[in-house]
């Protein structure tokens, strides 16, 4: 057989249209997190003209990161389970309770270099239980993590009943100290949710572990088959789910410069909601952490316009369910079309 | 249409087996699902591995492939026994499977699905690029030339299933297991795959090629094995084996013992007025090429074919349960709209499908409100049946169809499958047909049960119940039915009055029909 490829083979895509589509074949994946991003654009430009050029500024987008870097590190944990088809209720509940029990252990004398990584491990022993659940129990991941999200807020209590504040300087200092340029700043805090970002979409995209998250996701019965490890990596993204909320708790102690028993009651719907607006599929299989950077600024964006506006938070809710329903109905036009063509 | 396979260089004969299957036995439950079956599968040929429904041809691929263990029998893989306990552990040991429904990840590259597990890495990091070149390669050895990179969704399923063969080339596998690969398949991506196939037997794969389509076996096989209830038939070349002889060959002819039925089928009937169902032209892209069909008041035409000839996708399309693309219906020479159950059922066309378990009996509840089910539901759900009208009604049918236990308060999970098939009778009887659709009512069902139903069926018939009867058995579709429509290879490719016909003659007419000289 020759190696010149360019007139011996009967498939071959020739025409100019077929290019095109073979590049619109390749980026399909990415419509969604590009609509995120439009989204994004029509909500600051609406915001800037809206208020009179008083939104984009430099002030205003530093702060958009810092208050919700907790959230994109609770988005980034979740954007591995949902990859994987699965959901995990308990990071809302998981980031009270470390944050406490690291407040607790803090104000009662304990070094931060031991605290923190108890924080960390103790997130992390919560997804473990759940991943367990879902794999080997063959417990739904709803329920599971559902039993995960009492269990964590129960624990939390179990601490303390009422706030601990956290007087430490190393931990405030990763929310206070700010490295500026110019009018932009950007908090330790900030700093950790964007290496959590990148940490992410590096194990997502250049390690045999991430792919096996796409391809369970896409088939868990075709990933069984195909010989990948399905039950490792599915425990696993629980594992990362929770170790992230044990990040995030630590994170949220640094903002609000206390532990509290009652914090982040619904954040795991926030996070599942910035994952969602950010591109990817509930469905699984789909989606990127960049995405989910995305989402977690669409979020962010539309509390601060609603604070700015003056108007009542319930309006954020409307509006990110709104735009929920929006990318709902979109994803499920773009699986329909792919189960079309098949 | 390309000839039959050239034949085999005689020393191919010579090569030792690499797959010896010998003495495999499968039970489940209450079954003997493989007996004794021996299996060899030799470098180099396409062996086809034929059988209806049943006959245990899934059965000895997933105790190949280590998904189910054997009860006896030993596997011998290129000379040595193995225990396979995985399909990873298969193909580890280089046998590969691709299923009719493919299994790859449609939200993944087409080069990725390829690579999978054996992608191209640096220190641990996945190199992108030498990976999808890699993919490439293994695409382009099969004469496919797509772009690695571009989603395996975007492509067909043709395509999608030289894929998953370029995936078990990858893991450079020796052995690989073709299930049922073109059931959804057009003719050009037949075509294709096969040229496929020809290029990895002409490089030493042994290659288990399992279909319905008789004729692609014949285009594509080298030798046939034949499985029937379990138990092995024969091993043959294909040129000693013609379609008859197979189609003999995978349906068996049970004996007779059914107590004797009149022949119905000998029955005048008057095709002078309005049928009761005229179907013209209907069909639907890849289920059904567009078919006639007409049945008139009592009459039974019988729908004869192998498993996946059309038989059931036929009815179906009639029926509503699928949406046909092509023709249109009229019931009692009235155009008819039939685009789900409902309409089907408004038209009192009743169907009782093959699988009765998932889409007939609701197992959980009584024989009583089994029965009661098809009826309320024609009447609506908010006019409620009085107590006394249901009693009548159920035990009038369970003296009729012999139900047993004659209980109306058994519950349905418990009785035995011919009794379930009688309830599932009745509750369609009960709604008071006028065309009955029956797919394999007598499918696993004891003798006794059988004969009651072929005597019911006949006796509704007389009375002037139309009647389109599905049968794997050409026996019992001879002896109800007075016209027998031919269907094959999803096509319906004749009609023959029951008068006229033998078994032999059907078979023939079967496995020939249309095809001029078999092979």
């Amino acid at each position: 057989m020759s190696v010149t490829t360019t007139e011996r083979r009967p498939v071959r895509a020739e025409s100019r249209t077929a290019a095109l589509q073979s590049f619109l074949g390749r980026r399909a994946p990415w419509a969604p997190t590009i609509a995120a991003v439009v989204i994004l654009l029509i909500l600051l430009v609406g915001a800037e003209a809206f208020l009179r050029g008083d939104f984009i500024t430099a002030r205003n987008l530093s702060a958009l990161l810092l208050d919700n870097a907790y959230l994109l590190v609770l988005a980034v944990g979740m954007t591995f389970v949902i990859l994987t088809g699965g959901i995990d209720l308990s990071v809302g509940s998981v980031m009270a309770f470390t944050g406490i029990l690291g407040a607790q252990l803090i104000s009662s004398g304990v070094p931060v270099a031991v605290a923190v990584p108890v924080m960390l491990a103790g997130g992390a022993a919560v997804g473990l239980l759940i991943g367990v659940l879902v794999q080997y129990f063959d417990v739904q991941p709803f329920i599971a993590s559902l039993a995960g999200l009492f269990l964590a807020r129960g624990l939390a209590f179990v601490v303390s009943l009422s706030s601990i504040k956290v007087e430490d300087a190393g931990i405030l200092w990763l929310q206070s100290n700010r490295i500026r340029l110019g009018d932009w700043y950007v908090t330790p805090t900030g700093i950790i949710a964007l290496v959590v970002v990148a940490l992410a979409a590096f194990v997502l995209h250049l390690t045999r572990f991430g792919r096996t998250v796409y391809a369970i996701g896409g088939s868990e019965q075709s990933a069984r088959l195909m010989g990948l490890d399905v039950g490792r990596t599915k425990v696993a993204v629980y594992v990362i789910s929770g170790f992230c909320g044990g990040l995030a708790g630590l994170m949220l102690t640094a903002y609000s410069g206390a532990g509290y028993p009652r914090n982040g009651i619904g954040t795991e719907l926030d996070a599942i909601a910035a994952v969602v607006i950010g591109g990817t599929l509930l469905t699984g299989g789909r989606g990127y952490v960049a995405g989910s950077l995305i989402g977690v600024m669409v979020f962010g964006t539309i509390k601060t316009i609603i604070s700015f506006m003056g108007a009542e938070q319930s309006w954020m809710q409307i509006i990110v369910g709104a735009l929920l329903l929006l990318f709902i109905v979109v994803q499920r036009g773009i699986v329909a079309r792919s189960e079309h063509r098949r | 249409m390309p000839a039959t396979t050239p034949p085999l260089a005689p020393a191919r004969d010579e090569l030792p087996p690499i797959v010896e299957m010998r003495g495999i036995t499968v039970r489940f439950p209450g079954v003997l699902a493989l007996d004794g079956v021996d299996f060899f599968l030799r470098p180099g040929e396409v062996h086809a591995l034929m059988g209806e429904n049943g006959a245990g041809k899934s059965t000895l691929i997933k105790a190949l492939t280590g998904v189910y263990s054997i009860d006896a029998g030993t596997i011998t893989i290129a000379g040595e026994e193995r225990v396979f306990s995985s399909t990873a552990d298969a193909q580890a040991a280089g046998i590969s499977t691709v299923y009719q429904e493919v299994n790859l990840c449609p939200n993944l590259s087409v080069g990725e699905n390829i690579m999978l597990g054996r992608e191209v890495r640096r220190g641990g990091v996945i190199d992108w690029r030498a990976t999808h070149a890699e993919a490439q390669k293994h695409l382009r050895a099969l004469s496919l030339e797509i772009d690695p990179r571009s989603l395996l969704s975007a492509h067909p399923i043709a395509i999608q299933q030289v894929v998953a063969i370029s995936r078990a080339m990858v893991l450079e596998s020796k052995v690989l297991i073709l299930d049922e690969p073109t059931s959804s398949l057009d003719r050009d991506e037949v075509d294709r795959l096969f040229a496929v196939v020809r290029d990895l037997r002409a490089a030493g794969v042994a290659i288990l090629f399992v279909s319905h389509f008789i004729e692609q076996v014949y285009e594509i096989s080298d030798r046939i094995t034949v499985l029937r209830n379990g138990a092995l038939v024969g091993e043959y070349r294909v040129e000693d084996l013609p379609r008859d002889a197979l189609v003999t060959k995978m349906i068996g002819r049970e004996l007779d013992d059914l107590e004797a039925l009149s022949r119905t089928a000998h029955r005048q009937i008057d095709r002078s007025g309005v049928p009761v169902l005229r179907a013209e032209g209907i069909g639907r892209r890849g289920m059904l090429e567009p078919a006639d069909l007409e049945v008139y008041p009592g009459e039974v035409v019988g729908l004869a074919g192998l498993l996946g000839s059309g038989r059931t996708e036929l009815v179906r399309l009639l029926y509503g349960a699928d949406r046909p693309d092509a023709g249109h219906v009229s019931v009692h020479g009235e155009q008819a709209r039939i685009t789900s159950p409902r309409h089907a059922i408004d038209h009192r066309i009743s169907f009782s499908s093959e699988d009765r378990r998932a889409e007939g009996i609701v197992a959980d509840l009584t024989v009583a409100e089994n029965i009661v089910l098809g009826i309320q539901a024609r009447r609506g759900w908010t006019r409620k049946i009085r107590k006394s009208e249901q009693d009548a009604l159920v035990n009038e049918y369970i003296r009729a169809l012999d139900v047993r236990p004659a209980a109306p308060d058994a519950v349905v999970a418990n009785l035995s499958g011919g009794n379930q098939q009688k309830v599932l009778l009745a509750r369609w009887l009960a709604t008071a047909p006028e065309l009955l659709v029956l797919d394999e009512p007598t499918r696993g069902i004891d003798v006794g049960a059988k004969a009651d139903i072929q005597r019911k069926v006949s006796e509704l018939s007389a009375r002037g119940l139309a009647v389109v009867f599905i049968s794997s058995e050409l026996e019992e579709v001879l002896r109800l039915a007075q016209r027998i429509a031919v269907l094959r290879d999803r096509r319906k490719i004749g009609e023959v009055d029951s008068s006229e016909i033998d078994l032999d003659g059907l078979i023939d007419y079967l496995a020939n029909e249309g095809k001029g000289d078999a092979a």
